[in-house]
Formats: structure tokens, sequence, C-alpha cells
């Protein structure tokens, strides 16, 4: 048999199995409309799920992106100090961090592809569990049990044709975002043992450690240079003794300023608690 | 009649369709019997085609039952496997 025929018919037969369990052909109608809210709440949920993972994707995107950005300023630095070794060795990092990127683009346009899938899914449902609630009180008002059977019967069939869709829809969505749960959790503990993580001189990036090696050792070199360079430069000056003797007076002036400012903040103290008993030494002071 | 797209709603077409389903219908047949992934995808894809192309959408209200029903436009071969055993794809 064909698969369209099929698929329909197993559609059909799970709709009369639930069918034949009523006794009343109208109580089908209540315990229908209690299934189709509960499904609605359950595809709502399976939307917030879905956008709850893809957020998840889009930080670790982000995450990536930086160290991306660390790899490449690495790089650089590397080059600067003449190290090519270092610098490919952190350019072929950030291109392994590129292939995880572009794994997680997939990944993100998939769940943003499933929520939306399941938004419209959720939509069409609301639509149908509405005209049902309609129908069945129509039914229920002007049928006896035996008339109303056949229309309870297409609505009924139409009503979980449509659970069923929805219901599946919920199914392969809730399984691919597992699938990228395990994936992303992955890379949460490889951005958390920090092989990816930012960690200066960390144990785990030996690139960042040789270059604040290097850079530490670098620092030291020119910091060499420039106090050369000054004491070059400045040496004149020094016999002149203007500007020198100008800083220190200026800064002998800002410490005097200080003292006083200090004074008035203790006397502003002092005089908070015992207005009487403070008056002579600040007479004293002021003397 | 009507023909549901699994994920995608319902379509309401003329009989005079039906010719051409059924023959698309075989095709996709013959490939899940084969097993062939490829042409399965090619067969599944042109029976949605058709259907979409010949039918338009019903509204989203409507309460009436499909004729046929079609797996969705991205189900895998293994996927339309399990449906047809009825086990699994189609909850409760």
């Amino acid at each position: 048999m064909s698969v369209m025929k099929r698929v329909s018919m197993i559609f059909r037969a799970k709709a009369n199995k639930a069918l034949d369990r009523m006794e009343d052909p109208r109580e089908t109608l209540d315990y229908s409309y209690q299934r189709q809210l509960e499904m609605l709440t359950k595809v709502r949920r399976g939307v917030a799920d879905v956008a709850t993972s893809r957020k998840r994707v889009e930080l670790q995107m982000n995450q990536l992106q930086q160290e991306q950005g660390r790899r490449q300023e690495q790089a650089m630095k590397a080059l600067g100090q003449g190290r090519e070794d270092l610098a490919r060795e952190a350019l072929q990092r950030k291109a392994a961090v590129q292939t995880q990127l572009n794994e997680l683009q997939g990944q993100y346009a998939s769940l943003q592809a499933e929520e939306e899938k399941l938004t419209v899914a959720s939509q069409r449902l609301q639509a149908k569990v509405d005209a049902f609630r309609t129908r069945k009180e129509t039914i229920k008002a002007t049928y006896t049990a035996a008339e109303a059977q056949t229309r309870i019967n297409e609505a009924f069939s139409g009503i979980s044709e449509e659970m069923g869709d929805v219901g599946m829809a919920i199914q392969r969505a809730e399984d691919k975002t597992a699938q990228m749960q395990a994936r992303a959790g992955a890379i949460d503990e490889l951005l958390a043992s920090g092989a990816l993580e930012d960690q200066v001189g960390g144990r785990t990036d030996d690139i960042q450690a040789e270059l604040d090696r290097i850079g530490a050792g670098s620092d030291v070199e020119l910091e060499l240079a420039k106090m050369k360079g000054e004491l070059a430069a400045g040496a004149p000056r020094q016999i002149e003794g203007s500007a020198n003797g100008d800083a220190n007076g200026a800064a002998g002036a800002d410490r005097a300023g200080a003292a006083p400012a200090g004074g008035s903040q203790a006397q502003t103290q002092a005089q908070g608690p015992a207005t009487t008993p403070a008056e002579p030494p600040r007479a004293g002071e002021d003397a | 009649m009507i023909v549901r797209i699994l994920g995608e709603g319902q379509y309401r077409l003329d009989d005079a369709a039906a010719p051409e389903l059924n023959r698309l219908d075989a095709e996709l047949q013959a490939a899940v019997d084969r097993n062939d992934e490829a042409a399965f995808g090619a067969a599944l894809h042109g029976l949605l085609a058709a259907v979409r192309s010949h039918g338009s959408l019903e509204p989203p209200d409507t309460l009436s039952p499909s004729e046929l029903i079609l797996p969705p436009e991205d189900a895998s071969l293994t996927e339309v496997r399990k449906m047809l055993t009825d086990e699994g794809l189609i909850p409760g």
C-alpha cells in the first residue's frame, strides 16, 4: 500500500481507538476537549524549551567569537615579537574555534526553524480547538446521543488528526533539542575547563603563558630603554634644577594643604558630640 | 479531497489531481522499499510540491479529517519507516 494511505490509516486507527473507549459519544467531546487543552499547553512549553536551547547556543556563539578575537590578538602580538611559530599556533586554534562556530551556527538555524514550526503549529491547533469548542456546544445542545454520533465522529477525527500532527512536531523538536543539548554541554565543558576560556598565564593556555613571558621580558627592556633615554635627555635640566624644584614645591604645598583639611575634619568630628570641651584646643590651634 | 502535509497543514485538492499524486506516491513507496535515501528525498519533495501546487490551504479552523496524510518535508527515510509501522512517531 502507498505511503500516504498507510500514514492516513494509522492516524485514523488512533482516532477510532479513542472513540471506541467512550460509552456516550457526547462524553468524547468533553474528554477530547480536555486533551486538546493539554496539548496546547504542551506545544507552548515546547516552543519555550526550544527558545531556551536556542539562546544557549547563541551565548556559546558569543563566547566562541570572543575566543576567536583573543586568538587573533595573540597571533598579532606573537608576530610583533618575531615569534611566527607562536602566531601560527594561535591561528590554528582560531581556525579550530571557527569549526565549532560553524557547527553552532547550523544548530542555531535548525533550532530557529523548529521554534518557528512549533509556533505555527500551536496557532493552528488553537484555531482548531476554538472551532471544536463551538462545535461541541452545538452538538451537545441540539442532538441526542444517537444523532450526535456522526457529527462527533467527524469533529473528533479532524481534531485528533491535528493533535497527532502537533504531537509529532513536539516530539521531533524535543529530539533535535536533546541532540543539541548534548553537544552544547560538551562545548560548555570545554569553555569551563579553560581550554578555550581566557586564562592569563593559565595552565591550559600555553600560548598566552609564552606571550606573557616574552611580554614581561620585553616590558623590562622597554622600561630600561625609556629610563636611559630620560637620563640622557634630562641630565642638563637637572643641573638647572628649576623644573625639579618647582615640582617638589608643588608636592610640598599639596601635602601642606592636606594637613589642614584633615585637621578641620577632626574638628567637625569633635564638635559633634561635645561642644564646650572642644573650645579650648581649637583656640590653641588657632594661636 | 483534503490532503494533510504533517507539520504544515491541510490542503484542499480537486479529485482530478489524484492520478498524479498516486503516481508520485508510488515512486515514494518504491524508494522506501529500496531503502534509497536519495530517491526518497526527491520523491517526497516532488509529492509535497504537487500537493501544494494543485491545492489550496484549508483555513486552520476547519475540523474536517484528511483523506490522505503525508510525512513532513524534512522527514528522513528512517522516520517515515517508523511512521509506517505504527510505532513511535504518532503519539496516542
